[in-house]
């Protein structure tokens, strides 16, 4: 058995996380979900389920969503990143945090950050879908609390107040 | 604001944090000097542990040390909430897969896993029990050794223990019809989406834990046992957890990670994957043998239940969840005569555990079923039969216990309207309805204290877990009202041994009811204060002074309780504290050790269509209706009960442990385990609530969060039935399963069966 831990690659990356530039030096084989939460203690992104299939770790990686725990930070690389934590403007929420909130989409709230973010890159591409539009765009997000319904309304919400 | 405040629908108390990412679990805590570990496991299910060779492990660089049961005290400590049975790490034998047989502890997370899997582990495979069949064969290997149950006329039976009770002569009784069938409810896991974590460390002569736990005081209890250490020298903080569902109740691997953390001096912390949390909680699956005997017109006369649950290689709470979960296994009806036969099976499969529902889907989904084919096999309509049947308010339908406690009736036509019953149906849909009900907690103490702080804002301090249910809101709300001050002023604090009072525990959907009573009184201990205050300040007779709602009431004029604290402090400031108690005792010769404190009860009303090529099943209709007593706040009450529909859809329709030959689990984790997503929602749900106030709780609320996950999956298999025909027993309903019943000869023609 071949392992390798200390004798780790460190690879420089440049990355743009929240609008603010980054330059990191990075394990080779270290996810963009690791770099996010231990290197730049972004703790927003989830760990569950490390395979893809839960979207806890959800981030949008130039304009479209991304389970964070797939992508290796290196891949990341020249890149623009958007967490949770680089959704609200200063001071305030963003339109879809406060429709969360005004719609009991949020229970114990784990898997809300990755419920956010991909409900922000169905809304920049698609500004007005309908509910099934939503829920297959959200299907990659887990909510074992079952807000999945509340969820939906308040991205249709978040969508119709914008179109005001 | 404060009249409106019960009944509101105010953002959730701790929401912010949820939707901005700044919410702290406790896999995003980090502290100073911490080290990682990892679990050392074997691949089998069940195994004789010849020996441990740590030494490749322990000469990675970065790796601090290996424990094995060697490093920790002899005999091995154990621990358990009802048995003292779970050893801190597997000694002499491994009894499930995934039973940790050694920790690595190292520098860094990747370091400790990958010497977890430099560690030799030399052992002897033994058979496994893995089937309640397997388990009660006569010549079963035992799963516990019989040494450790003296005095147990059980010992050398897989059986831990037998729940029996019963009312009337069920031999004696004279039915029309009797209709009995067996019915399977699979294993399956809480998949709560923050996995199970705990980071320990020590403080000074003592130990400090933060650990994903739901009782953070009976987490205390069992390290203060476990190290010897005084309570006061434990401390545990629990932050909200990302979802429970039972599942993080009892302690798992805090022992473990608390001895670690002693041996290294320095923190430690463990976050276990999703697969690991698969192998460390599960809700116990159940074989239900149900002998229902009814007269013609529908009248039940007995129930005979048998309910076989197994549930793994520890207790943990699962006996409990045996004893408790079928304890009103015949409904919520006038049963004359019943006998129910429970029995807690140990078998080498993961520790089943307290899981949303406690023990009762599992018989609910036999029973249920069972009234169903009665239903048809005599020509009634399941809805009348069950209307027929069910206890009215005051009933005494469980003889020694509490009587019913609502117009049940009333959720029940409710849940018909709202899925059409009446109506015609469109061709190829069918419809189901079944009713669940679940005895809420039978003891309890719940302690809490509330601060009314000099410039008119409130703490509360009140110990139970916010898991997503939404505790925190509730008590702000309660406190706001209570007295008159914004919602946004009250600060609840929960999670931390040495600061907050102490709670039994957050389970059962006691929270609203008990702390929320102890919350009660502490707000009206604080309005006794301002009461004397107001005397006081205006030379009245105490006795002519009344504080209500954050209104005091003076006989010659009224002021805020603000108003009054703000003179009453003066200068100085300071602050006025209240302490408030709701405790429910033992009742000694109870079956249960109690009463319940109240019922929760659900009606599930379903209409389904059935994909005849592939067995698919859609919910074209959905409908769930509580009786909550009152909901404080509505829209958590709404995503409670929507939520649990949503979870018991797993159970039902695709949610099961498979094993294969040896023991082992063949789908651990998210790929090859689905849990609902939102493309496996009903096509309409509608969700309603029956209130008449008639709770213990405040203002007359029940607990509830439970009750719409009792009788999720006989109410679709019934529809399932009504749309296609297929008769299925065995959950969960999948779209093989589905097939196979259509393409069986055991099909009922749709026709024949109407």
């Amino acid at each position: 058995m071949t392992v390798q831990t200390r004798a780790a690659a460190v690879i420089p990356i440049s990355v743009t996380v929240n609008g603010r530039g980054r330059t990191l030096e990075v394990a080779a084989h270290h996810t963009l979900l690791e770099v996010l939460r231990d290197d730049l203690g972004l703790t927003g992104a989830k760990e569950c389920c490390l395979v893809g299939e839960c979207g806890a770790c959800t981030v949008i990686l130039d304009g479209r969503t991304v389970d964070s725990c797939l992508v290796l930070a290196v891949e990341a690389d020249g890149g623009e990143v958007t967490t949770v934590e680089g959704l609200a403007p200063a001071g305030g929420l963003a339109p879809l945090q406060e429709a969360f909130l005004d719609h009991g989409a949020v229970q114990c709230g784990y898997c809300t950050p990755g419920q956010l973010l991909a409900a922000k890159a169905l809304l920049a591409s698609n500004p007005d879908p309908t509910l099934g539009e939503v829920q297959e765009a959200l299907a990659g997000n887990l909510c074992r609390c079952g807000c999945y319904w509340q969820i939906g309304e308040a991205v249709l919400a978040t969508a119709e107040a914008a179109r005001r | 604001m404060s009249e409106t405040m019960i009944g509101a629908t105010p953002r959730r108390v701790g929401g912010i944090g949820r939707v901005t990412g700044g919410q702290e679990y406790v896999a995003d805590l980090h502290l100073p000097g911490e080290l990682h570990a990892a679990l050392v496991t074997v691949p089998v299910a069940h195994a004789r542990i010849r020996s441990i060779d740590v030494r490749a492990a322990e000469a990675l660089p970065g790796v601090r040390f290996v424990t094995t049961p060697a490093d920790l005290p002899d005999p091995m400590p154990r621990f358990g909430p009802q048995f003292v049975d779970r050893p801190v790490l597997a000694t002499g034998e491994v009894l499930y897969h995934g039973e940790p047989v050694a920790a690595v502890v190292a520098d860094n997370r990747e370091t400790a896993e990958a010497a977890a899997r430099l560690v030799q582990v030399a052992y002897d495979e033994l058979p496994a029990i893995f089937t309640v069949a397997a388990a009660l064969a006569p010549d079963a290997p035992l799963v516990r050794d019989p040494a450790l149950r003296p005095n147990d006329p059980l010992a050398t039976t897989n059986v831990l223990r037998e729940h029996p009770i019963g009312w009337g002569e069920v031999d004696a009784a004279t039915a029309d019809l009797v209709i009995e069938h067996d019915y399977s409810f699979p294993m399956v896991t809480h998949f709560a989406i923050e996995p199970h974590a705990v980071i320990a460390a020590p403080d000074g002569d003592g130990l400090v834990v933060w650990s994903t736990i739901q009782h953070p005081n009976w987490l205390q209890k069992i390290l203060a046992t476990v190290h010897r250490l005084p309570l006061s020298k434990v401390r545990v903080i629990a932050f909200d957890p990302g979802g429970g569902f039972g599942g993080k109740q009892h302690a798992k691997y805090e022992p473990l990670v608390s001895f670690l953390a002693l041996r290294a001096g320095r923190p430690v912390r463990l976050v276990l994957s999703l697969e690991e949390t698969f192998q460390a909680v599960r809700r116990a699956s159940a074989e239900v043998h149900v002998r229902t005997g009814l007269l013609h017109d529908g009248t039940i006369v007995f129930q005979d239940i048998e309910a076989n649950y197994l549930i793994g290689a520890y207790a943990d709470i699962a006996d409990r969840v045996v004893g408790k979960g079928s304890y009103p296994a015949c409904g919520p009806y006038r049963v004359p005569a019943a006998r129910i036969l429970a029995r807690t099976i140990l078998s080498h499969t993961v520790p089943s555990t307290a899981m949303r529902g406690f023990g009762n889907p599992q018989v609910n989904w036999a029973v249920e079923s069972n009234l169903t084919e009665g239903a048809i096999a005599l020509g009634i309509d399941p809805l009348e039969l069950r209307l027929r049947n069910l206890a009215r308010r005051g009933e005494a339908f469980i003889p020694f216990d509490t009587p019913a406690d609502g117009d049940w009736q009333q959720a029940v036509r409710r849940a018909a309207e709202l899925v059409g019953w009446n109506e015609p149906k469109a061709p190829g849909r069918g419809r189901g309805i079944a009713v669940g009900i679940k005895s809420g907690p039978t003891t309890g103490l719940s302690y809490a204290s509330v601060r009314l702080l000099a410039d008119g804002s409130a703490v509360v301090s009140a110990a139970t877990s916010d898991m997503g249910q939404g505790a925190r809101t509730v008590f702000a709300q309660i406190t706001a009202h209570e007295l008159g001050v914004p919602l946004d002023w009250v600060t609840v604090v929960m999670g931390d041994t040495i600061i907050v009072p102490y709670d039994q525990q957050t389970s059962a959907s006691r929270s609203t009811v008990l702390m929320g009573n102890a919350v009660l009184a502490a707000c009206r201990d604080v309005q006794a204060r301002i009461r004397a205050m107001a005397a006081r300040l205006h030379a009245v007779e105490e006795a002519s002074v009344v504080v209500d709602a954050g209104i005091v009431r003076l006989p010659d004029r009224e002021l805020t309780v603000v108003d009054v604290l703000k003179a009453g402090l003066g200068r100085m400031g300071g602050e006025v504290v209240g302490n408030g108690e709701a405790r429910k005792d033992d009742e000694p010769g109870h079956p249960l050790g109690g009463s319940a404190a109240f019922f929760e009860f659900n009606c599930t009303a379903v209409e389904a269509e059935v994909d005849a090529d592939t067995g698919d099943v859609t919910l074209t209709r959905y409908a769930t209706v509580s009786d909550v007593g009152r909901a404080i706040n509505p829209l958590q009450v709404r995503t409670q009960d929507e939520g649990a529909a949503i979870q018991a859809l797993g159970h039902t329709l695709m949610e099961h442990y498979i094993f294969d030959g040896a023991g082992r689990v063949r789908n651990l984790g998210a790929i090859d385990y689905r849990i609902p997503t939102s493309m496996d929602l009903p096509l309409e749900i509608h969700s309603d609530i029956v209130e008449n106030a008639d709770g213990p709780g405040p203002y007359g609320a029940k607990g509830m969060s439970e009750g719409a996950l009792l009788c999720v999956s006989a109410a679709v298999a019934a529809a399932v039935r009504d749309a296609s025909g297929a008769v299925i027993r065995d959950l969960p309903l999948t779209p093989e399963r589905v097939w196979r019943a259509l393409n069986s000869e055991a099909r009922v023609a749709v026709e024949a069966v109407r």
